[in-house]
């Protein structure tokens, strides 16, 4: 099994995101609460992207891959080539500074962190791929 | 996409938030609770029954009202939250931080409790 989507970046696509995996997870019947907790994940890392390698610019592009390798593992793969934003390299802040400092960032991290059991980075022929993987 | 609609009932305003919350439309809720809050509201209810989803965009303006509720002495009560939106409050611990019951009525009741 492999799926396949691109995306503009523009924040008002991240609606297509998200029905993209969600449909995809539904054919493959995944449990809905899982379902809306990985669509949280690859929403939060899109958005993460357009905004801070691509700055929301349209005529940039994601593209987002799929894979089902057995069993329960589900891997996605989110391959760009603006500069690397690696979340493994941002340590989430506290929620007291959170609120503190009124800041509105810093949660996708902490969420995406919490939600998906592996975050890799590597590139390969110029582009940058991003590799979520989740056992379901 | 998001529709935001405010009703206030006995001094209490009403946020119903409809759809979808994420980076593209968090703004939306934003400016509905500024507004709120600038027209002199402190019991600020959001009805979230008819809310689908929610990413940290939305979560992060909940968070970033909360020291100056505390300091203005606002109370904000969400209500009516669907599983799988409760379940990203939850990942995130911010159940703990926000106030939220299941209904209006005691939605109400909690915001009136606390204003006392």
């Amino acid at each position: 099994m492999n799926y396949r989507y691109n995306i503009a970046c523009s924040l008002s696509n991240l609606k297509g995101i998200r029905d993209f995996v969600r449909n995809t997870l539904n054919e493959n019947h995944v449990p809905e609460l899982q379902i809306s907790a990985i669509v949280l994940a690859l929403d939060e890392m899109c958005s993460n992207l357009m905004i801070h390698a691509h700055h929301c610019n349209p005529n940039h592009f994601l593209e987002l891959h799929i894979n089902h390798p057995g069993k329960g593992t589900y891997v996605f793969e989110i391959i760009d080539d603006g500069s690397v934003f690696d979340i493994n390299q941002f340590t989430e802040p506290g929620m007291d500074s959170l609120v503190h400092e009124k800041r509105k960032g810093g949660l996708g991290i902490r969420l995406v962190k919490s939600i998906m059991d592996k975050i890799e980075y590597t590139s390969e022929g110029g582009k940058n791929i991003c590799r979520l993987t989740k056992e379901v | 996409m998001v529709h935001i609609k405010r009703l206030q009932e006995s001094g209490t305003d009403i946020i119903a938030v409809i759809g979808e919350i994420d980076a593209s439309s968090s703004i939306e809720l934003d400016l509905a609770i500024a507004k709120s809050v600038g027209e002199g509201f402190k019991r600020i209810l959001v009805d979230c029954h008819a809310l689908e989803y929610i990413s940290s965009a939305g979560l992060g303006v909940f968070m970033s009202y909360i020291e100056e509720f505390r300091d203005k002495k606002i109370q904000m009560v969400l209500f009516g939250l669907k599983e799988k939106v409760v379940n990203t409050f939850e990942i995130l611990g911010l159940a703990e931080l926000l106030n939220i019951r299941e209904n209006k009525n005691e939605a109400l009741k909690l915001a009136n409790e606390l204003s006392v």
